[in-house]
């Protein structure tokens, strides 16, 4: 068995170097910067909304209980039935049963990441039951049996040739690589799971307290097929998503769409309330909400770091990360990619086996830049550094950090290790990159620094 | 323990701590301030509407008066080729739909899913056009369910001028004025018609629901 830091790395050392992956990710994602900052720059005041945003977040998680609560209380009153999963295995263990207890076959679902969290397609589809992704995005991901790549833009790592080619394989049918012609194909194999699916499951972006509702962002309208067709509807929602009032998503939508997307708005924002009220025409008979806590309680408990519970899953942090921009979604091994996902992951899944993530990061700070709900996350980054090495102290780390102390508190070691870099230098183009060059970790895709011929004191000396 | 009283229990034990950092300052009552302007005159806010429309690719009519919507309709009926069409009998919809002489699949108080996949159109009110992003909100209760403005590949909405609204604080405003403590069990703020971009992120319309959108508003 590898660790997750040896598959991380492993897989960062072959992407790094794969310059047709490289090419790909910085064309997508040059597309939506360039209408990101165009929206953001219609916001009268997109500072002030970032931090109005980060408030509502906060003042949520301040008194989740109460607001959590207030949420269940509203839905049950009008005839939704509330699930409380402690873990992902018992999230999973009420979404079976309650398929099995339907006699369901045929499941659809929209696009939810913590149903990758808790892995509830294997689940299901472990259970007997068939499982149907609707996004376009995940349904093509899903046929190729791979996990996302992106928690907006699950597929942004495939070329129309490679969806064609899956399609062709997998549905037989892919008349040419247009991408209009390909969403039509989809569009029709979908058409048919949606009238025949018992079961509809989607995820939510946000949970109002206020009146008991849940809110689904998508731009295809396949969640609102998904929570409208099927005779039942589950949503699975992690506890952190409660908003206090149903007009704080008047500020919470646009900025969701814009930070994510470079929209204004997405396509569809869509409140559900319950099952079909009485004189309604059609809609779910039956509704049922989980609640997902799955380690969000630990990071919670975390005071310094809790804030990063106010995330909104919009992807701007990965989409400007240095490190997601040249290893992509899929090396890093978790359900949350770039530096939200090296935040949260070692919380959720334990410090001890993802202390390698907050290692990933240049610290640069364009992350906490560019989070709508201002998550601190690249001293959060800093700060597990710290935990993950006192947690497991590294010999070596802590004797080179001594021994550098040393050197740079001592003016004459200071020159004299100068003066042997200099020496070493005129000899290390013989050897640069190869096994026998010491700085080949660095060198193998780098270029080697050099030392100025000259101090800068040396240099001053001689001028005077 | 249930799972409900213990996770319960962990928030309030975890909420003990108080965060160390300085928390943010509460946030403003009305983010209109922050939100993209929009214009105070009703001119302004329809211009506004319009744009927000051409970019998003919704098809918006301001036409003068009821007279003038059932000639649009006319129109599309003939260029799009309907030959059947779906909607519900509001007050505002149902006469509009009845002139134009075409069998009509109405979806109160229920109707076979399956009939409603081959309807070339469906017709609905709504309960509010937002100026500033081009949004049209629509309920279970207003727009004759929830699949009526998702299924038919063509969404054609009949709205009043007075439902215009300026931004989305004053739509959640009306929401909440018009349905106070019972709302339906469905709000849909329809922002263009439906799109992907997941395919090397080229802009497709009509990837689940509709893939035109029209609102005829007078
Ligand atoms: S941490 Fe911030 S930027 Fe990153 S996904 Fe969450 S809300 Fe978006």
């Amino acid at each position: 068995m590898t660790t997750p830091a040896e598959q991380f790395k492993s897989a960062a050392r072959r992407l790094t170097r794969d310059l047709v992956h490289r090419e790909r990710i910085q064309t997508a994602l040059g597309k939506y910067e360039v209408k990101r900052d165009e929206m953001k720059a219609r916001f009268q005041a997109w500072e002030g909304a970032r931090a109005a945003a980060a408030a509502i977040k906060a003042g949520a998680l301040r008194h989740l209980d109460r607001h959590l609560e207030d949420f269940v209380a509203r839905l049950e009153a009008r005839g939704t039935r509330v699930h409380w999963a402690g873990t992902a295995e018992q999230a999973c263990q009420i979404i079976v049963d309650l398929c099995r207890e339907r006699g369901a076959k045929t499941v659809v679902k929209s696009k939810a990441m913590t149903a990758e969290e808790i892995h509830l397609n294997e689940a299901l589809a472990h259970a007997g039951f068939e499982v149907v992704e609707s996004d376009l995005g995940e349904f093509i991901v899903q046929l190729r049996g791979e996990p996302p790549y992106h928690i907006v833009f699950p597929a942004m790592h495939l070329t129309r040739g490679e969806i064609r080619e899956v399609f062709a394989r997998k549905l037989g049918d892919a008349p040419s690589d247009d991408p209009e012609q390909l969403t039509l194909v989809a569009r029709r194999v979908l058409r048919r799971k949606y009238l025949e699916a018992d079961v509809g499951i989607t995820g939510a972006n946000f949970a109002v307290a206020e009146t008991g509702m849940i809110s689904v962002t998508e731009n295809e309208g396949n969640a609102r097929l998904t929570a409208a067709l099927p005779r039942t509807m589950i949503t699975l929602v992690g506890i952190e998503k409660v908003v206090p009032r149903l007009a704080d998503l008047a500020l919470l939508l646009p900025m969701l769409a814009t930070a994510g997307a470079g929209q204004l708005l997405s396509g569809y924002n869509t409140l559900y309330g319950g099952p079909r009220q009485p004189g309604e025409a059609d809609g779910p008979e039956e509704f049922h909400v989980v609640l997902l806590d799955n380690h969000r309680t630990t990071l919670l408990a975390d005071a310094e770091q809790r804030d990063a519970l106010r995330c909104i899953r919009c992807g701007a942090c990965l989409n400007v990360c240095p490190i997601f921009r040249n290893v992509g979604g899929q090396a890093y091994g978790t359900t949350y990619p770039g530096p939200i996902g090296s935040v949260i992951t070692p919380h959720l899944r334990g410090l001890r086996e993802w202390q390698h993530l907050p290692f990933a990061s240049t610290l640069c700070g364009a992350c906490t830049e560019v989070c709508p709900v201002q998550i601190d996350l690249h001293h959060h980054l800093l700060q597990l550094r710290r935990h993950a090495r006192a947690q497991r102290p590294v010999w070596w780390e802590r004797l080179a950090f001594r021994v550098f102390a040393a050197v740079v508190n001592s003016p004459r070691l200071w020159r004299a290790v100068l003066a042997l870099g200099r020496l070493g230098q005129k000899f290390h183009g013989a050897v640069q990159a190869t096994r026998l060059d010491p700085a080949r970790a660095w060198t193998q895709s780098r270029e080697a620094p050099r030392l100025a011929p000259q101090s800068f004191k040396q240099w001053w000396r001689q001028r005077a | 323990m249930n799972a409900r009283d213990a996770i319960l229990g962990r928030i309030r034990e975890a909420l003990r701590v108080p965060a160390p950092r300085s928390e943010p300052a509460a946030a403003p009552a009305d983010f209109t301030a922050l939100l993209p302007r929009v214009g105070a005159t009703f001119a302004e806010q329809v211009a506004a509407f319009a744009t927000a429309s051409r970019e998003l690719r919704t098809e918006f009519h301001w036409v003068e008066d009821e007279v003038a919507a059932r000639a649009e309709l006319e129109r599309l009926r003939e260029t799009a080729g309907w030959r059947r069409v779906a909607a519900h009998r509001g007050a505002q919809v149902a006469p509009l739909v009845e002139a134009l002489g075409l069998p009509v699949l109405w979806t109160d108080g229920g109707y076979d899913r399956r009939e409603l996949e081959r309807c070339d159109a469906g017709l609905t009110q709504c309960d509010a056009l937002v100026a500033q992003t081009g949004s049209v909100v629509v309920t279970s209760a207003s727009a004759g369910g929830r699949v009526l403005s998702v299924l038919p590949p063509h969404h054609v909405v009949l709205a009043r001028r007075e439902q215009l609204v300026p931004d989305l604080p004053a739509a959640f405003h009306l929401l909440r004025e018009k349905y106070g403590a019972n709302y339906p069990s469905m709000i849909s703020f329809i922002t263009g018609p439906s799109r992907t971009g997941d395919i090397e992120r080229i802009l497709v319309l009509g990837a689940h629901g509709p893939r035109r959108l029209t609102v005829l508003c007078w």
